[in-house]
């Protein structure tokens, strides 16, 4: 099965093209420009430079969330403009996800932590995607006890409170593995099924500013809606 | 011939349309999302940014289908020409989402990418409804984002004689119906309210800008309402809500006409067109039909659904930016402040 996956849940905007155990192109880019700028020529100049029929794609694997509400669009509207005009089916793949199977097979816990803002991180930790507190997330690695090896964007923000805090031994996954890259997004996607596009958005894991504000209010004064 | 896909997503309607040679309406899809942000009093626009990638490709494919051959077959992408869409002025995420999608069909199907400014497309709303219609003619744009004096030279070709200083007319509209007890979406619900009330009731100020004759400033006006209510409350006194919002509207109205008939004469104009959602208001059209009539102006503007945002207009003025040869690569971006 030939996949073009896309990512562009954080900074990092990337494509590849995978076909089973190949991977025939990655395009992999953590600059300033915008994705919106970025992932389209990213897309062309790899299946131009590798002679790719867009025909011959069998899905498009896409970044799920959590991340970037924007970025995450962005990356949801090309993959799904891309299903429509194919007719090719979708892959959603949870981008924490595909930022742990990137490290690959390991003894250690991979723990990625990917920056969220309002002092939490979105991670995925006993097989749950969530956004949560540094402070917990660490005390909870401390009771797991197991060694850790983390990665992601959160990493730079919150590596001094990591030292500070935790208590088991811990590493930093290097370059090549502590950001998003479609072509591990692309790898664990053709263990996924596919689905129509039409319906696909992404996973935010949190609420617009909007509605967690008219939630605390509605709690506040005791009117349930 | 020539098949357009129009795709609009700047604010809160989510469309797509398909029109034949910049003119001919061959399919017009709007999802709306007013039910959604009125609980909010306004668009907000993270809520309307997932809206439009939940309903984008449903609503594209409702727009092929729709859109009849000749014989009669729908559409498929095989007779679709170009993609156009709105990359400007708007809510940043909201466009991206069109933005994207319409970038990556383009893409995907090899075929032309147009960006559309989206207040011309309110200009070509016009082309859709009118086909003897043609450049030079004085547009006034108004809705709940934008107020806009355009001068149409020839297709495709706009030169911006006059804006909003503070405040769009929609805007004005919105902020002084929620202050009234009316709710979102503020124009419609002040244009029916008015009906029953005296426009004569309250003089509220008309706002001159300084040196610029044609630019509009509607934020005294909006605080001269909220005032009016404020000392009426202090003293006691009720309120005739119904005159009050008459009042309001007829200060927007003849501040609008003036302006645009102004800038009829000064350029030699004799064809003046509405567009954007507040060109449905009733008072207004009535108005500007009267003052047209009196210099002996031609008047045109587009049924309510081509008023308010949607993607036939977007299809359209794309169609003019096409002939013209404005086509955009892959690295196009969403540009929420986009000026001419």
């Amino acid at each position: 099965m030939k996949l073009l996956a896309l990512e562009s849940s954080g900074l990092v905007a990337s494509a590849a093209i995978v076909d089973d155990d190949v991977l025939i192109a990655e395009y992999t880019t953590d600059f300033k420009k915008t994705h919106s700028q970025t992932l389209l020529p990213m897309i062309d100049e790899i299946v131009r430079m590798t002679d790719t029929d867009l025909n011959s794609i069998d899905a498009i694997a896409v970044s799920a969330g959590p991340g970037s509400f924007t970025g995450l669009r962005i990356g949801a509207a090309t993959a799904k403009g891309l299903c429509l005009a194919l007719n090719k089916p979708i892959i959603a793949v949870p981008t924490l996800d595909a930022l742990v199977y990137g490290v690959g097979p390991t003894e250690k816990l991979v723990v990625p932590i990917m920056d969220a803002r309002r002092n939490q991180v979105y991670t995925k930790l006993n097989d749950v995607s969530t956004a949560m507190d540094m402070h917990e997330l660490i005390a909870e690695l401390n009771k797991i006890g197991r060694e850790v090896v983390f990665l992601g964007d959160g990493v730079p923000v919150y590596r001094d409170q990591i030292e500070a805090e935790l208590k088991v031994s811990h590493s930093y996954a290097p370059a090549h593995l502590n950001r998003q890259r479609a072509a591990s997004l692309g790898a664990l996607a053709l263990t996924l099924e596919p689905m129509n596009a039409d319906g696909f958005a992404p996973e935010y894991l949190r609420k617009s500013q909007a509605e967690r504000e008219r939630e605390e209010k509605e709690n506040n004064t005791g009117n349930v809606r | 011939m020539m098949n357009i896909l129009g795709i609009e997503s700047s604010c809160d309607e989510t469309a797509a349309s398909v029109v034949r040679d910049g003119r001919e309406v061959l399919s017009n899809v709007i999802s709306s999302q007013i039910a959604i942000h009125t609980e909010y009093g306004g668009v907000v626009p993270e809520i309307a940014s997932r809206k439009h990638i939940e309903n984008i490709n449903p609503v594209i494919k409702q727009a092929l289908a729709d859109a009849k051959n000749p014989d009669g077959s729908s559409m498929t992408w095989d007779d679709i020409d170009a993609i156009a869409v709105t990359y400007g002025p708007g809510l940043v995420g909201a466009l991206l989402v069109g933005v994207a999608e319409a970038k990556a069909i383009a893409y995907a199907l090899g075929k032309p990418l147009v960006p559309v400014n989206h207040i011309t497309g309110h200009v070509s709303a016009n082309y859709l409804e009118h086909p003897d219609l043609k450049p030079p003619f004085m547009c006034l744009i108004v809705s709940g984002g934008h107020t806009n004096l355009v001068v149409v030279k020839d297709y495709g070709e706009y030169e911006f004689i006059g804006r909003t200083r503070d405040d769009a007319a929609g805007e004005a509209f919105d902020k002084v119906a929620r202050s009234v007890g009316l709710g979102y979406p503020g124009g419609p619900k002040i244009d029916k309210e008015a009906r029953c009330g005296n426009p004569l009731a309250i003089t509220f100020p008309k706002a001159k800008v300084d040196g610029a004759p044609y630019d509009f400033s509607f934020s005294g006006l909006k605080s001269a309402v909220l005032n009016y209510q404020n000392h009426a409350q202090m003293m006691g006194e009720t309120i005739n809500r119904a005159d009050l919002v008459a009042s309001f509207q007829k200060a927007v109205v003849d501040v609008l006409v003036e302006h645009t008939m102004e800038a009829a004469k000064e350029y030699g104009y004799k064809q003046v067109a509405l567009a954007g959602g507040v060109a449905a208001n009733s008072a207004l059209r009535q108005s500007m039909k009267e003052a047209c009539e009196i210099s002996s102006i031609d008047l045109c503007y587009p049924s309510p659904v081509f008023c308010t945002d949607n993607a036939a207009m977007i299809a359209s003025a794309g169609y003019y930016e096409y002939m013209k040869g404005n086509t955009a690569s892959w690295d196009l971006n969403a540009v929420p402040g986009l000026q001419l």
